[in-house]
């Protein structure tokens, strides 16, 4: 028994170290990409004066959720500002920007990729069954070997482990369209893209908001552990804490964290939802209130994409 | 596309020898059923919704399909635009078989040919009552204002006005009934299916939506595939109706076939409690006549077949054949006895005389109003049946009755069979008589 070994980890690495010597330019070009995207984020919400930024969060609050909730947006970026992790938060909030929009990007297709086709679901359940049970630690080997230091790694690590979810509730929602409703489509002649475009998409639009929520909430989760590669932000404060056991510091960064995550779930839950002021509701709304007043408009025959004004609750 | 047999023309919609089964191996199951096996002996395998239903609907009819719930009603309209493939069988739309075809024609076909109303609406949730029923015509390709134009007339036509900016949610069931119904009529194609597309109506809308479909059929010439669970429905509707039992069609026939020649035993209990009144019409109910006399024949003949007929009236026809009206034998008698030899004077028009197409339920007035029987004339007022009193009750309550007993059947004679010999034999010989005609 005790020689019986299987060397899947050494596999693994020289499998690793395979793709690194082969595709290594793919990686740079890859490592740039990410690290310009971030840099960029990184530049908008660094650059700016602290108040100007707590002034667009308070107002996307209100716009979303409302007065009691842009207060409470307020408060809590005060208290980030006070516990002096400002820079720190806004670091991190770039990358976990720059990490769940391009999960999103990756994981929506994806799921709908599945949603269509039963045998790309039965490839892509048990990977994604492994991406998220695997510990997250884990990701940050490969992608340090394969991106270096920085935040590119903890970028990549994000984007694998916060991705499932995202598949998911996407499938979901499109399988669980009233079957009717889509044969509908089909029975007039619609085209399989012309349903997913007008049926598919906007009736799974609250379940896929949730997946959405979901990736955005677990790429917080990751980016804070990305900190152990350098990715920087709130995550370096929490690693430097732990290694000096410095109690004050990891739980001001730890706070920080917190109030990050409650604003960004607050603000993607409620796009979700599609009663009561949603977003969903609140496009409706808008196309209603157009057509009524301007009856003969020659609108695209599309959906139009998401009107940038929302009701208020 | 291409129409090479003229015949075909007429036919808008065929099923040849449809199959659908479901379950892991639905073509098995198909080659069990077509080699003899039941329903139930396939049961462990899957289950077989459709069983070999074979049917053609012509342009412009109404083609019921009529069956309890679960024998295989949506699943074989499904298969006619295509939705469900077939497991075994052939549909043909227009002349094209559409279970061979690419998806991109059969797009085509269904954007062009084709429309559906569904059973549970399947109205889009997040569209209002306007972009809903203008659906189809969006597909078409048609420019924003000119099919919200149109949709708003359907709108109006399905007694939605006024709606058209709601959404669906915001509509009883009735109405997202007619908002289905509405999205079929606007995309404008030569075939509706509608799947219970009344169900949801309370009865005063949908009788009102029955007569509306069928002037609609009427006016514009559309085939209609028409599937209800109402037996009523289905008999004041239907050119002619298709009765499924367990996924086979066990009858196909107009609906007075059905009602007073049912296939089966199922057949017959499923047309028990119809309204007979509504559904037969006077040709399916009417007698031949016996009683009857050309207007030339003179009285003595009008007399002579009142005493072997043992009846007080006899019907007049013209030259032509024609119908004329009646004699009463008091009447005639008069004529005999001062020697006239010209019936026109006592010819009376007070027989009702009514079209073969006549429903039942419009003959009850007139059959109590007068104790003469009812004439049918067709067009050329040709003199077809009638319909006395007691075989218009025996049909509508589906009693068989005798009818070939004549005495309940005319009027009876109100002079004595021996005192018009009397007369008759007073006045001239029979043979002469008797060669001016007497017809039945
Ligand atoms: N997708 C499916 N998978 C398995 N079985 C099905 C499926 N759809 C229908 N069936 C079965 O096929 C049979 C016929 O169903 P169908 O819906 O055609 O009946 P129906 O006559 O339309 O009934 P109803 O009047 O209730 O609408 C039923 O036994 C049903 O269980
Ligand atoms: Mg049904």
């Amino acid at each position: 028994m005790n020689d019986f070994r299987i060397p899947i980890g050494s596999w693994v690495e020289s499998f690793v170290e395979f793709i690194t010597d082969t595709f290594g330019f793919i990686f740079d070009l890859v490592r740039a990409g990410f690290d310009g995207a971030y840099e960029a984020v990184e530049f908008l919400l660094g650059a700016p004066p602290f108040w100007a930024i707590m002034l667009v969060l308070g107002v996307l609050a209100l716009g979303i959720r409302g007065w009691k909730f842009a207060v409470g947006t307020v408060v809590g970026m005060v208290v980030i500002l006070g516990v002096d992790q400002w820079d720190n938060a806004m670091d991190t909030l770039a990358l976990v920007l720059v990490a769940s929009v391009l999960a999103i990007v990756i994981s929506v297709p994806l799921g709908i990729l599945a949603a269509k086709s039963t045998l790309a679901s039965n490839i892509i359940r048990p990977v994604l069954d492994f991406m998220q049970t695997m510990p997250a630690f884990v990701y940050l080997i490969p992608a340090l070997i394969l991106f270096r230091i920085g935040v590119v790694p903890g970028i990549v690590a994000t984007i694998i482990f916060a991705m499932a979810p995202g598949v998911r509730l996407t499938e979901l929602g499109i399988r669980s369209v009233d079957k009717e409703v889509v044969e509908a489509g089909q029975a007039f002649g619609a085209s399989p893209w012309r349903i997913l475009r007008q049926i598919q998409l906007p009736l799974a639009t609250p379940t896929i908001m949730a997946g959405i929520n979901q990736v955005i909430m677990l790429s917080l989760s990751m980016v804070v552990i990305s900190g152990l590669v350098g990715a920087g932000g709130l995550g370096a404060q929490v690693i430097a804490s732990l290694n000096r056991i410095d109690i004050a510091l990891g739980f001001e960064a730890g706070l920080a964290v917190v109030i990050l995550a409650i604003f960004l779930d607050r603000i993607t839950a409620s796009l979700g939802s599609s009663d009561s002021g949603g977003f969903f509701g609140s496009i409706r709304r808008v196309l209603r209130s157009r057509r009524v007043t301007d009856a003969v408009a020659f609108a695209p025959d599309t959906n139009p994409a998401p009107a940038p004004q929302r009701a208020r609750v | 596309m291409t129409e090479s047999n003229p015949l075909q023309e007429t036919i808008a919609v065929k099923a040849d020898h449809l199959y659908k089964a479901f379950g892991r191996r639905p073509h098995e199951i198909v080659k069990k059923l077509k080699a003899g096996k039941s329903r139930a002996d396939i049961s462990s395998l899957g289950v077989a919704a459709v069983i070999d239903a074979s049917f053609e609907v012509k342009k412009g009819e109404i083609f019921v399909v009529m069956g309890l719930s679960g024998s295989g009603k949506s699943t074989l309209i499904r298969m006619l635009n295509g939705l469900w493939d077939t497991t075994s069988g052939t549909v043909t739309v227009g002349g094209t078989d559409i279970t061979g075809v690419s998806a991109k024609e059969l797009r085509d076909i269904r954007r062009k040919s084709i429309s559906m109303v569904f059973q549970h609406f399947a109205l889009l949730p997040h569209r209002t009552v306007i972009d809903n029923v203008a659906y189809g015509l969006e597909i078409q390709g048609m420019g924003r204002a000119e099919r919200l134009a149109k949709a708003q007339t359907i709108i109006d036509l399905v007694g939605l006005a006024g709606w058209a900016d709601n959404l669906p949610s915001e509509l009883s069931g009735g109405m997202q009934q007619r908002v289905g119904l509405g999205r079929a009529l606007a995309a404008d194609t030569d075939v509706l299916l509608m799947d219970e597309a009344f169900s949801a109506l309370d009865p005063l809308i949908r009788r009102e939506m029955q007569e509306q479909l069928i002037e609609l059929q009427a006016a514009l010439g559309k085939t209609i595939i028409f599937i209800t669970h109402d037996l009523n429905e289905a008999m004041f509707l239907g050119d002619r109706i298709a009765v499924m039992r367990d996924g086979r069609i066990v009858q196909i026939g107009t609906p007075e076939e059905i009602l007073t020649d049912p296939a089966n035993d199922y057949v017959a209990q499923f047309v028990q409690d119809v309204d007979r009144a509504r559904v037969l019409t006077a040709v399916s109910v009417m007698e031949p006549v016996r009683s009857v006399i050309t207007k030339t024949a003179g009285p003595r003949a009008a007399l002579h077949t009142m005493r072997d007929l043992q009846t007080s009236v006899t019907f007049v026809l013209n030259r032509d054949r024609s119908f004329a009206g009646i004699v009463r034998d008091r009447d005639v008698l008069k004529l005999v006895k001062a020697g006239e030899t010209d019936l026109r004077g006592i010819i009376r028009d007070d027989a009702t005389s009514v079209s073969p197409e006549t429903a039942l339920v419009d003959l009850v007035e007139p059959s109590v109003e007068s104790e003469l029987p009812i004439a049918v004339v067709d067009e050329k007022n040709r003199l077809l049946g009638v319909i006395p009193r007691v075989t218009l009750l025996a049909a509508i309550g589906n009693v068989s009755t005798n009818t070939g007993a004549l005495p309940i059947v005319m009027p009876p004679a109100t002079i004595s069979v021996s005192q018009i010999t009397e007369i008759l034999g007073e006045t001239a010989d029979d043979t002469q008589i008797d060669a001016a005609g007497v017809h039945a």
